[in-house]
């Protein structure tokens, strides 16, 4: 009985937290199904209205932008291409330098790993005027190449990697070296399977961080054709109920990502494998 | 088939560990050598040496004539079965087995028939298709053994791969290991810090202690005539008594019990060794003393006695009814006799 009372009131905290959370997105999405002008003669609604199609498909494909130049849809293509840029090459790099820092008998290795480590306190916003130098002169304004490349680097990332392959036994390269693997081999056939679920974590984390950029893509782009969708967010016109209707499209991207790798996440987060 | 001779082996390690000092071996073709000896003796870098998974100080490894200091592990054809097992994780028994062949370029189709062939010697052919997670500590290894036998290598080395088993499965494993090694006559080294295992599969054991060899021989030849004594401490179970004494006129006194040597050795300083089962308990023994404790272990039984503060224990046949606290009599023949220089630890 005490067994039930206690489990009836976890439940209940979880399902308030549910709530607290679901309720305000389910609140822009029901307003997103309405017009603008029922928004504002009555408020934000709770139920779902009859112009979704009609609301979602508007804000899609209309041109938008300082001078018309954008849709909605390119932002989220820009966006996509971006956030998964950044997650895949920081995924190889901090793959790679994790690597290079446990397996290689390097002099200075610890020494290096926490110079990468200390990158951590230096945030984008504080290099912006250098990497954007680098980038202009490597004239990278306006490309994808120049959104991704001065972020796809990640310290966390390679610390993440590098612990995990400090708890890898020794004997597991030992017996490979036996069985004639050469250094890229055992890279490829044994290290990037067993990272598989810690590469989860990481592209997950990573794509979230591309997606989230805002400053650096402002920066970077002076053409409105590499507007992602934070900055589309920032300078969407138009009725309110469009709006709503970008803010919960711009949420799918990441829901996507997740539900996608949700199995090897959540195994990565735990490494209960 | 192979012959592996190591000249002056010697490993000193960056912080000025000597682990392995001076060590110089010849192994035969087809022949199992057993290197025992307690944890941290350097037993297992010997072997790390002979794989060529540890850097050699100085001194010289060669197999079949060839020098194989400076060549790289796979090139050496050695196959080694690790104490933890050493599995790869993420694949399934077949490609764990299978690895080593693909690397080497073997066709496909050979390769399938070779994995077969070991799987079904091993009785593993049920377990191809599984992951090295769900298989039982036994059948792990089976599989390790099955990657070192696949790829049909000059030496098979094995570092401790007992140790992680239990006792019954330790003993039916032990007995396959060597029943295998027969069949194959291939060449190997087992390295233990169990006499019994020593003792059991070895067609020579070499008996290590702090980086040097003490003693090399048959199991018979170790057990019957140690040279030293860490040898004669080290090997047999129970343990053997060893008394400290003083020598004079071919008498070996321990306090007020002397026995005959049946030789006019005199040392001062001196130790005698005495198997425990070769202590003769009879109601007409030359020696009394009482059972301080006794151990039933079914057929038989050990008796831990003392004589002149020094403990000894002697293994007699569980039928003799002694119950502790019991006087006995008990003989000492002077035939079954270890005795050992204090100083040098030598045997005389």
């Amino acid at each position: 009985m005490t067994k039930y009372i206690s489990s009836s009131i976890n439940h209940c905290i979880l399902l308030m937290g549910l709530i607290i959370m679901i309720v305000p997105v389910w609140i822009i999405f029901a307003s997103s199904t309405h017009t603008s002008l029922f928004i504002n003669t009555n408020g934000l609604q709770f139920f779902l209205g009859d112009n979704f199609i009609e609301n979602y498909s508007r804000v899609l494909f209309k041109q938008s932008g300082f001078f018309n130049e954008i849709t909605a849809f390119k932002m989220f293509f820009n966006s996509f291409v971006m956030a998964t840029g950044i997650a895949t090459l920081s995924v190889i790099t901090s793959l790679m330098a994790a690597y290079g820092l446990v397996y290689f008998k390097i002099k200075y290795a610890t020494i290096i790993f926490w110079l990468i480590f200390i990158t951590l306190l230096v945030p984008l916003e504080l290099r912006i005027m250098p990497s954007y130098i680098v980038m202009s002169k490597l004239n990278l304004v306006n490309t994808f190449a120049g959104l991704i490349l001065p972020i796809s680097a990640s310290a966390i990332a390679t610390f993440f990697f590098r612990q995990f392959y400090k708890s890898i036994p020794d004997e597991l390269l030992e017996a490979a070296k036996l069985d004639g693997t050469s250094s890229w081999r055992f890279f490829i056939d044994f290290l990037v399977p067993l990272s598989k679920t810690m590469i989860a974590v990481v592209f997950i984390f990573m794509f979230v961080f591309g997606y989230n950029q805002y400053l650096w893509p402002l920066i970077m782009t002076t053409s409105e054709q590499y507007w992602t969708v934070v900055m589309g967010l920032k300078t969407m016109y138009g009725s309110i109920s469009d709006r709503f209707a970008f803010v919960i499209m711009s949420m799918i991207p990441p829901v996507v990502i997740i539900i996608f790798l949700q199995k090897l996440f959540i195994q990565g987060i735990f490494q209960n494998k | 088939m192979s012959f592996l001779e190591l000249q002056n082996i010697t490993k000193i390690y960056p912080n000025g560990t000597k682990a392995v000092n001076e060590t110089s071996l010849n192994i035969d073709n087809g022949e199992f050598v057993v290197f025992v000896g307690p944890s941290g003796c350097g037993k297992s870098t010997l072997l790390r040496m002979i794989a060529g998974l540890e850097d050699i100080t100085s001194g010289e490894i060669s197999l079949d004539g060839n020098i194989i200091n400076n060549i790289d592990p796979s090139e050496r054809d050695v196959a080694m079965v690790f104490q933890n097992y050493a599995l790869y994780p993420h694949m399934s028994v077949f490609n764990n087995m299978s690895y080593g062949l693909k690397n080497r370029g073997i066709s496909k189709d050979e390769i399938k028939n070779k994995v077969n062939d070991v799987a079904k010697l091993l009785e593993i052919d049920q377990l191809l298709i599984r992951k090295p997670s769900v298989l039982s500590g036994g059948q792990r290894q089976r599989v390790a053994m099955g990657r070192a036998i696949v790829r049909n290598p000059k030496i098979f080395l094995f570092d401790e791969p007992l140790s992680n088993l239990d006792a019954k499965l330790r003993n039916q494993m032990r007995l396959e290991i060597k029943k295998l090694q027969r069949q194959m006559g291939v060449t190997s080294i087992f390295v233990t810090h169990d006499q019994t295992e020593a003792m059991t599969l070895g067609d020579r054991i070499v008996v290590i202690n702090n980086g040097v060899v003490e003693q090399v021989g048959t199991p018979k030849e170790i057990y019957s005539k140690p040279n030293t004594k860490f040898v004669a401490e080290f090997i047999g179970s129970p343990q053997m008594n060893l008394f400290q004494c003083k020598i004079e006129n071919g008498f070996a006194k321990i306090s007020d019990m002397q026995i005959n040597l049946n030789n006019s050795l005199n040392i001062q300083d001196a130790c005698i060794g005495v198997r425990p089962d070769d202590i003769l308990i009879s109601d007409q023994g030359e020696y009394s003393s009482s059972a301080n404790l006794v151990e039933y272990l079914g057929s038989d039984m050990i008796i831990y006695s003392s004589v002149g503060g020094q403990e000894f224990s002697c293994k007699l046949s569980s039928k003799i009814n002694l119950k502790a606290g019991d006087n006995f009599k008990f003989n000492i023949s002077p035939s079954v006799l270890h005795i050992f220089d204090n100083t040098s630890g030598q045997r005389v």
